[in-house]
Parts: C-alpha cells; structure tokens; sequence
C-alpha cells in the first residue's frame, strides 16, 4: 500500500515529522518499505499561461509561445503538440533546475530565441508522460511555484501489509492506526448523502448471497464524456501508484485508495435487462479490461446481465461494459465479496488485481453506501450529470457477525507480562474504533465491520500490545523447573559422527534435496523416484533417493574450479517409494576422489577401495560392539561389480560403499576413479553399551599359517572359518599378508592368518594351541582346498 | 722403570691420535689387557726389592690409571663425534610439510546451526527434528492456516499433490512435537526447508530453526527475553534488538525481531538498506487454536514460538553476500570454515 503523506495528513495530523511518522507506523506493526519524495528535485518552476502560440518560422514541429507567469512574458520555443493559446503549463524560468540537474538557459532555437521552457509531467519527475506538456487546471494561479500548487513537498510511503491488517488498505484504514497511536482524532473529510435528482434505478438479484450478501448501486445520467480527471486527483493516483486513466474509473480508484471500497462503474447502455451476482456457469466466458478472454470455473462469482457475464466479481471488469470515451450513462456498483468465496480465485486465473487484494483479506461489509456517496460526490465534480437513488440489495443472513469479544486485565498481563492500565488499555480499544464496554476487571468489545482479523481474546491482547508498543514490554527469562533430559548411550550423537568423518579428511556438502531425474535415472535405473508437481526446474525435479547424485554434482563443480582431491559427505533425508510408501531416512554418505594424500611430495598415488573401505571402517567402528559385515556387491547398476560391498551391522542392511561404475565416471566425464558410500545414519549411530571382560593374567599365544586357496575365497571366509574351528579360546584371526603373482600359481593367491588363543584362567600348553592350529588348517583345507605354504 | 714415563707419554699420545673406536680397543689391550705393556710392568715388580716394590707399584698403577682416563676421554670424544655425524646426515628439512589427513569442516550452514542449537540445548531444550515431505495438515492447516488463506500465498509452496508438499518451515514439528506430548514443552527444530523461489536472495531449500516452549506461566517478557538473549549471545554483541508487531497465523500476538546492523553498527550501509536495522526472525505467542489443534488446553497453556533462517544469521555472522554459495558447495568455499 504506496499512499502521500500529505492525503494522510489530510485525514489525520499528528505532530511528528516524516522520519518519525514512518518509525512510528513501522513499530506499529504497518511495516514501512520504503518512502520517496512524490516529485524529482527541480527549482524555479511556476504556473504560466501561453498567450500565444505561433508556428516557428523554420521548423515544422516547433511553436513559438508567448507565456506570461503573472509578472513577465517570456518568449518560449516549444516542440510539444498540445502547445495552445489559453492552456495554464508549468513554465521552467530561466536559472530554474528541473530533475537531473538540468539547467535551464537561454537558447537560440533555429534562429529563435527561447528564454525558457514549458515541461511536460516527464521532465519534471511527475510522470512518464512525454506526450505533451503538462496541463494545469484552468483555474490555476498564475505565478503560483509549481511545487506549492501541486503540493509536490510530500513523501510517498510504502507500506508493506500483513494479510490480517486489509482494513489499512486504505487512508482510512491507516489514519484510524495512525489515530488510535497518537491518541487523537481523525480529520476525515465530510461525504455528505448525494440526493437523488432521477428516479432511475438498474435491478439487481443476489443469487450467490452467500458470496455477495450486499451489493449497492447508482445509476447516473448524463455525464460529460469529453470530461477530464482534475490534475489534484490524477497526481493522488499517482502517488497511491495507480494510473490514471478515465475519470469514472479514476473516481472508483480513488474511493477505493482512500476508502477501501472497490467499485465498478458500467455503461448503462451496454447493460441488458438487470443485474444477477450468481456463480458462473461451465464454459461461460468473459474478455477482461486487460483484453484477455478467460473460460470462467463453477467456482468463480461473476456479476452478469441478462445476456452475458459482465465482470469476475470483486476481481476485474469485463470489456464488453466497461466506460468508453463515448458513455454518458453509468450504472456504479460498489459491493461486498465474502474472503472465502473469493480467496485463491484470482490467482488460479493468474490474475491480481487491486479488488481482488483487498476483497480476499476482507473489505467492511458496512461502508458500501458511503463509498457509493463519496464517488458520487467527486463524479459530479468532475463529470456531471444526473444521479439516481442509491439502490440496495441485500441478503442479511449472508452478512458477516462482528463478533464482541471479551478480555480480562489479568489476561492482558498474564500474556504480555507486562501491567499496562486499564484506562490506558480503555484508550487503545476505543482510539482503534472497538466498540467497548468496560467490565469489573474486564472489556467487552464490539469488533467495527471493517477489522477481520479479531476474534479471540488474544487478538485484542495483540492490539493492546501493538499500540502500548511491543517495545515497551518487559523483557525477562522463562521461569521452569530444572527437569533432566534422557541422554540414551546407546546412539551415538550425530554430530559426533560427523567429526569423525572431518578427522578423515571429509568436507561436509549440503545439496539439494531434490535433483535432475537424468542423473537419479542413471544411478538407479530400477527406481523411480518422487516428482515434484510443480519444481522450479527440470534439473531440481524429483526427489533424491540417495546422496551420491549431490555429492556426485558437488564433485563436477569442484572438478571443473581445479580441485583435483575432492572428499565429501553429506547427512541428510533421502526419499523412497511414491507418496503412498515413501520413505524419508536419514542417510550418511561419502565420496573420495582423486590423490591418496594431499601431501604431494609425500607420493600422489590415488585413492583407492581400500582407502575407502578403511574409511568406512572407521566410521562404523563408532557402532562398537555390533556385528558389522561386508559382502560382495556385483548387481548395483551404480556401482563397480568387482569393488562393491553391501555393508550390514547385525545382518540387518546398513549401507553400501564402492567405486562408481566405470560406465558412469566415463558419462559424467569423470577421469578417475570416484569411490562412495552411504550409510543408513541410524545404524551407524547405533552402538552398545561396553560390558566389561575380565582381562586374562596368562599369556596368549600366536600361529601364524599362509595358505594357498582359490583367488575366488573371500578373506572373510578364510576367517569365519578359522574362528569356527578355533576352539573356544581363539581370541583373534587376523590376515597379514595376501599375495598373488610370481611363484604363485595363476587362479590361487597366497592369504596369511595370525590367529591368537588365550585362556582365562591358565596358561595354554603349546600341545593344546597345536592342536587348535591343526583343526584350523584342516577345517581350510576341507573347506576350500586349501594348501599350506612352506 | 725408568722407561715408564715414556711408555706413558708415547701413549698418551698414540691415544690422542687414534680416530678409530677399533683402534682405540686395540690400544686399550695391548697396554691394559691382561698382556698389556704395563700388565706386564706390574707382574715384573716381585723382581724388585721388597722395599722398592711399594713405590714402584704406586708409579705403575697411576700410569695405568692415566692411561685408562685418557682411553676413557679419547672413547667418548669419538662417540660424540660419531653421533655429531650421524645427527648431521639424519637432519632434515622441517619446512616440508608432513605426512597428514587435513580434517575437513562442517559446512557453514551445519556450523551455524549446530552453533544456534547449543544455546538452547545448554538451558534444556530438547532437539526435535521430522519428515520434509510434509502433509497439508501439518504444515498449514494444523498452524492455523486453512486452504486459501492468504499466508499461503507468501509460501510458494512445491506440491506433490494435492495434499502432499516440502515443508515450507519448520514449524509443522511443532505440530509433531505437541501431537505427541503435553507440557512443559522446550524444543527447538532445526532443518531444511523449501520455497518454489530461485534468484540472487533466494534458494529453493534452506534452513531454519524453530523454537517452542509451552508451560503453564509463560508470557511475551519470556519471549523477548529469550530472542533477546539468543540473538545477543549469537553475535557476541550487546545488540539492539527491537520487536514490530507482524502477523503469522500460529501466533498471537506475532513479532517481527529486529537487530542493530551488525556491519555498520545502525548508522546505515549497504547490508541494513541504510536502514541500521536487519530483520532477522519472526515470532511470538502461540496461536489458542494451535495448541488445541495439538490437544493442549490453552486456557491451562500459554507458549512461545520462533522461527530464524540459518543461512541468513550465517551470512551475518560470516560476512558472506550471497547466499547461493552455500548449495554450490565449491571446496575453496567450505574450507574457510573447517
């Protein structure tokens, strides 16, 4: 809501300059955007009237002018059309300075002298208008500073609303706010019943009463066509940021800026048989004043005739009715809409119009036939004409209840903390147009027609507070009892795990959560993931079901900016199934890429799997005490068959860790090779509580064995194998050595175990340990043709 | 005997002259061991009158002495010299950088909130955090936003269907939170959320951090008190911190918290819109309606509510102008604030 000071001072004038006028508002909850002086910087312009005005003798598009500002006559050379004999013009003297620090000179025009020059609204800041000069009022003062006369020392002010607060969708609006925090009165200008001169009167049937309860209209006869909006009201337009455009629509504009109320104007003779409010019917149509042709839904409210749909009501008038150059009958409608009927409606035709704006958030059902008087009033000023009887249709039932609601002293200070006195309390419910009522300890208000948004006691808690100033409320720390909070030890903090992944080295990423469907189809074709109705892009249009597409791009970013060893991670959601089935988990995942050390000097070998897998080993050594596997991979589209492992914590899934598929680093022009993991971040964090083992007083002992078995036996094989022969004191198997190649025959690699017993209560004898050791081996060479090495 | 000084001197300086350890045992032998020269000296004293005996092998016992002192002094010099050597070879240049894992750093967002999280945890909030896909209910209806209200238009939201969407704040965890508990309640909600919005100040997702407390005595002053504290405590600053009446539909009454521009102090710059103040979060007492949307008597209850935007306190805090950077996730970024 952009509105000039000076119309609000109109309304209501307290005594503070702009600066603390606008803080005021602002810390009133009626936030200020910005302000801005109504008119450029420009000095020594005056209201003068051409006395003359000559063709020049050497150009075709320029006049010769005689202009007399009431003291001087100036010879001015002027290029503008509408340069006429008789016309009043903001002359520019010379030594004047218009916007841009323009000097005005004098200036030998083709031979002519020009002392001078007449401006049109465009060079004085005014307007965009470049058509002509600008046109002052015939009765305008000769002489008279052309700032003084069109009060161009005011400041525009840019109120960003609320929705609750529509009523200050208006100067009254505001200077009721502004009152009510000054505590005084408005000054509103007086709008006196126009009496009816015609007894001619348009029918109108309300068959949507529950969306249109009240619906006011005029018909007024003969006005002057060739009429022009009044300078003093085009440049209140202005200011508000409305254009003007013809006076009966610039009349219902401006009603509505100062009022409130939007209104509608319609040439009477473009109107068949009578007025019906009713919904609009599938498939009818309507061509708007913005020229574009809608097909109209069910939902929609429209005001029709007899023959067509005239206007969407409350949003925009149709063209086929609106006032044209050659109207002299008008038939002016000023109505209430119900928000709910008309909220979202304009913006599911993509349109938004002043109307519907302010008939969504709630327009005073109560103001209608003021406002119909007021433009009535100002149309006859500047238009003429012959007014009929103001007619209205109603359904009362239909109407909203201004609700009285009631609230209590101890309320106000229970919420507030803070004791304010009742008569000042009585002040602020009165100054904001409550009706009131005070109680024992209490107020009973009447809510006026025009605040939507008050209903329970803390709204009107909210007004005490608004205009008490929130500033001015105590300030102090929650009181409560010093209650313990459960810390479980058997989930490791989250962020805990995050560090441990830093201390390796990782970045933190955070990507969006949504991605492009060509990357998620490339990374798993078999799953499709959750689309977005309404995404901002193609590239962030579905959700993520993992948090390699992210880090993958995160990769690509840093690639292309010379980063050459990238180590990544990200915690975050990741989203499978459709809507029905989704599932949102939290994940963990990683990428490693590129040299092994950022130590150059040191070696520059690359990562690999192994690097990763330590990684990841690491990270899942925080889930102490769980049961953690890793097994061959070889069907994961996204991933290496040969280098990909599912990981499993107490054979429940867990994750999955890998190097991309060659495939995919060569699609997505990835020269090495890129590793990643991702990890199901609630197993992760899941450990066990330690339970304390006795430690045994006797030594263990060691065996060492190499072996030869068929390149195709996994290591952990070998182990769990060992540890099942073991005996019930075989504390560890670990593999020291693997080694294929030279000396080794082709298809079988050389695997060497360290395994350890100990016994808790004696000291085993080497007898015993060698008889574990041979079960061992026999249980390896049963199991996998295993062959011991010398 | 009388060859005794000599044999010393000649010694002495056989001693002195020695490089080699080797050598230098080989000294020590032929002079000292059980064959040595003045071994020798001393098995020939019985040769000697017994009154002479007493004397001579005084003499012979401190020529073996100082021979032995000066084996003693030469073995140790070349030790020393040996380890001087090798120290020498061995020194290195301790500029190189060494063997390490750089640790990486959070990102600045997770930074910034983790940061944001701690003063309230410290005084007994609980973390709560909840779905992102959320439903109608939950992100609207149950905050006192029914279909078509007009707060929905300032929401931009990115639907799955008609029902379904990403949370658009994270105050449908509170809804979550309360749902599930009656008071007190003390919890803050830090998460991801998202706006159908892409240009220079806007990215579809970003973070918040929701606060709800709920007790039987809680007032407006808690409120102030509390955003008042928080924002103070978070910039390290006695910060002017003013409050402007606002309107969301899940508070009443509703602020907008504003503090003194931290760049310029409130004197006016390019970051407050030479205003000298910045809109940092919203605010304010929660709604009647949505505490009985939650089963919380709200003539029992009263709470407050925040909501803050991670990346924009992150910007202010670091002195980052924009705030795309943060998603671009470009390592020459990320790893200013490891």
């Amino acid at each position: 809501m952009k509105f000039s000071e000076n119309w609000l001072r109109q309304w209501v004038n307290p005594d503070l300059d702009t600066d603390a006028l606008v803080h005021q508002v602002t810390m009133s909850g009626l936030e200020v955007d910005g302000t801005e002086p109504a008119a450029g910087a420009f000095s020594n312009v005056v209201v003068a009237r051409i006395v003359s005005a000559e063709p020049h003798p050497n150009a075709d598009k320029l006049q010769v002018c005689q202009v007399e500002d009431g003291e001087t006559t100036y010879q001015v050379v002027c290029g503008a059309p509408n340069a006429r004999a008789g016309l009043k013009v903001a002359l520019a003297r010379v030594g004047g300075v218009l916007p841009g620090d323009f000097k005005i000179k004098k200036a030998r025009l083709r031979d002519v002298d020009s002392a001078g020059m007449l401006c049109s609204g465009k060079e004085l800041g005014l307007s965009d208008d470049h058509s002509g000069i600008l046109e002052l009022a015939e009765d305008a003062p000769v002489g008279i500073d052309l700032r003084e006369y069109l009060a161009l020392d005011d400041t525009l002010i840019d109120i960003d609303l609320t929705p609750n607060r529509a009523d200050c969708l208006s100067i009254r609006g505001i200077a009721r706010d502004v009152g009510a925090l000054n505590d005084i009165e408005m000054t509103a200008p007086t709008i006196e019943p126009v009496p009816a001169v015609i007894e001619d009167t348009f029918p109108v049937t309300l068959s949507a009463p529950e969306a249109c309860p009240r619906f006011l209209g005029r018909v007024i006869r003969g006005i002057d066509p060739s009429a022009t909006t009044p300078l003093w009201m085009q440049e209140r337009l202005r200011r508000s940021g409305v254009r003007s455009i013809d006076p009966v629509v610039d009349v219902t504009n401006y009603v509505m800026l100062e009022l409130g109320h939007p209104m509608h104007g319609f040439d009477l003779h473009r109107l068949d048989g009578g007025i019906d409010v009713r919904w609009a019917k599938p498939g009818e149509q309507l061509t708007l004043l913005d020229e574009q042709t809608v097909t109209l839904r069910e939902d929609t409210l429209v005001v029709a005739d007899r023959s067509q749909v005239l206007s969407m009501a409350g949003i925009m008038g149709g063209e086929a009715s609106g006032i044209n150059d050659e109207t002299s009958d008008i038939f002016l409608e000023c109505a209430f809409f119900a928000p709910l009927h008309l909220a979202g409606v304009a913006r599911s035709y993509g349109l938004h119009t002043d109307s519907s704006h302010r008939f969504e958030r709630g327009v005073d059902f109560n103001g209608q036939r003021q406002a119909v008087e007021r433009a009535t009033q100002l149309l006859l000023d500047i238009v003429g004409g012959h007014p009929g009887p103001v007619e209205e249709a109603l359904a009362p039932d239909h109407l909203p209840v201004s609700p009285r609601v009631s609230v209590s002293h101890q309320a106000i200070h229970d919420l507030l903390g803070a004791d304010i006195p009742a008569e000042q309390i009585t002040r602020i419910f009165k100054g904001l147009g409550f009706g009131v009522e005070v109680g024992e300890g209490e107020w009973h208000c009447a809510i006026p027609s025009h605040r939507f948004d008050i209903s329970i006691p803390a709204d009107l808690i909210e007004e005490v507070a608004r205009v008490y100033g929130y500033n001015n409320l105590p300030v102090s720390d929650p009181a409560m009892p010093l209650a313990m909070v459960p810390l479980p030890e058997a989930i490791e903090d989250e962020r805990l795990i995050k560090r441990r992944l830093l201390a390796l080295g990782y970045q933190e990423a955070v990507t969006y959560s949504f991605v492009e469907p060509g990357l998620q189809k490339l990374l798993e074709p078999d799953l499709a993931p959750l689309p977005l109705a309404n995404p901002i892009s193609e590239d962030l249009s579905v959700m993520r079901t993992n948090l390699a597409a992210g880090l993958l791009n995160a990769l690509r970013y840093n690639l292309n900016r010379q980063q050459d060893r990238v180590r990544l991670f990200e915690v975050g959601l990741v989203f499978r199934g459709q809507l029905d089935d989704l599932e949102q988990t939290k994940r963990l995942g990683g990428l490693l890429y590129g040299p092994r050390s950022d130590t150059a000097w040191l070696g520059s070998d690359m990562v690999h799997f192994y690097d990763l897998k330590g990684d990841v080993e690491s990270l899942l050594a925080l889930a102490a005490g769980n049961d953690i596997r890793f097994e061959s991979l070889p069907d994961d589209p996204m991933l290496h068959p040969g280098q990909a492992a599912r990981v499993t914590v107490n054979g429940e899934a867990a994750g999955w860790m890998g190097r991309l598929h060659p495939r995919i680093e060569q699609s997505l022009e990835l020269k090495k090779p890129v590793y990643l993991f991702e990890l199901e971040l609630a197993q992760v964090a899941a450990r066990q509580v330690p339970l304390y083992q006795p430690l045994s007083k006797y030594p263990g002992s060691h065996r060492d064995v190499a072996i030869l078995v068929s390149e195709q036996v996994q290591a952990q094989q070998l182990q769990d194998a060992a540890r099942t022969a073991g005996g019930e004191w075989l504390q560890t198997v670990s593999v020291f050595d693997v080694y294929a190649g030279e000396g080794i025959e082709t298809g079988k690699r050389s695997v060497a175990l360290q395994l350890s017993w100990q016994h808790p209560e004696r000291t085993l004898q080497d007898e015993e340990v060698a008889g574990f050791m041979n079960a061992v081996i026999e249980q390896l060479q049963t199991q996998f043709d295993a062959a011991l090495r010398s | 005997m009388e060859n005794l000084d000599a044999l010393v001197a000649d010694t002495l300086s056989v001693i002195e002259a020695t490089e080699d350890p080797a050598e230098l045992e080989a000294l020590r032998v032929s002079k000292l061991g059980k064959k040595g020269e003045l071994t020798a000296l001393l098995k020939q004293l019985g040769k000697l009158p017994a009154d002479e005996r007493p004397a001579a092998g005084a003499r012979i016992n401190e020529a073996k002495q100082q021979v032995a002192e000066a084996l003693g002094q030469r073995k140790a010099a070349l030790a020393e010299a040996e380890l001087n050597r090798r120290l020498a070879d061995e020194t290195l240049d301790v500029t190189l950088p060494g063997r390490k894992v750089t640790p990486g750093g959070l990102h600045p967002v997770t930074r910034t909130m983790e940061r944001m999280t701690d003063f309230f945890t410290r005084i007994g909030y609980s973390v709560a955090e909840g779905p992102e896909v959320e439903d109608d209910y939950h992100n609207f209806e149950a905050l006192n936003i029914p279909a078509h209200h007009p707060a929905r238009a300032m929401h931009d939201t990115f639907y799955f269907d008609a029902s379904r969407l990403l949370r658009t704040h994270t105050s449908p965890v509170q809804v979550r939170v309360m749902e599930g508990t009656q008071p007190p309640v003390r919890i803050v909600c830090p998460g991801r959320v998202y706006r159908c919005d892409s240009d220079l100040t806007h990215t579809p997702m970003f973070h918040q951090m929701e606060g709800l407390l709920v007790d039987e005595h809680i007032s407006m002053a808690d409120l102030k008190g509390t955003v008042q504290s928080f924002l103070r405590e978070f910039f390290e600053q006695e910060l002017a911190v003013r409050f402007r009446p606002s309107y969301f539909p899940f508070t009443e009454p509703s602020a907008e918290v504003d503090i003194a521009c931290v760049h310029c102090g409130g004197s006016g710059c390019r970051v407050c819109g030479h205003s000298g103040w910045l809109e940092v979060m919203g605010c304010g007492m929660v709604h009647p309606d949505v505490l009985r949307y939650a089963n919380i008597d709200p003539e029992r209850y009263r709470g407050f509510a925040f909501g803050m935007g991670v990346e924009r306190l992150a910007m202010l805090r670091y002195s980052v102008n924009d705030l795309r950077i943060f998603f671009d996730n470009d390592l020459r970024f990320l790893s200013q604030f490891s």
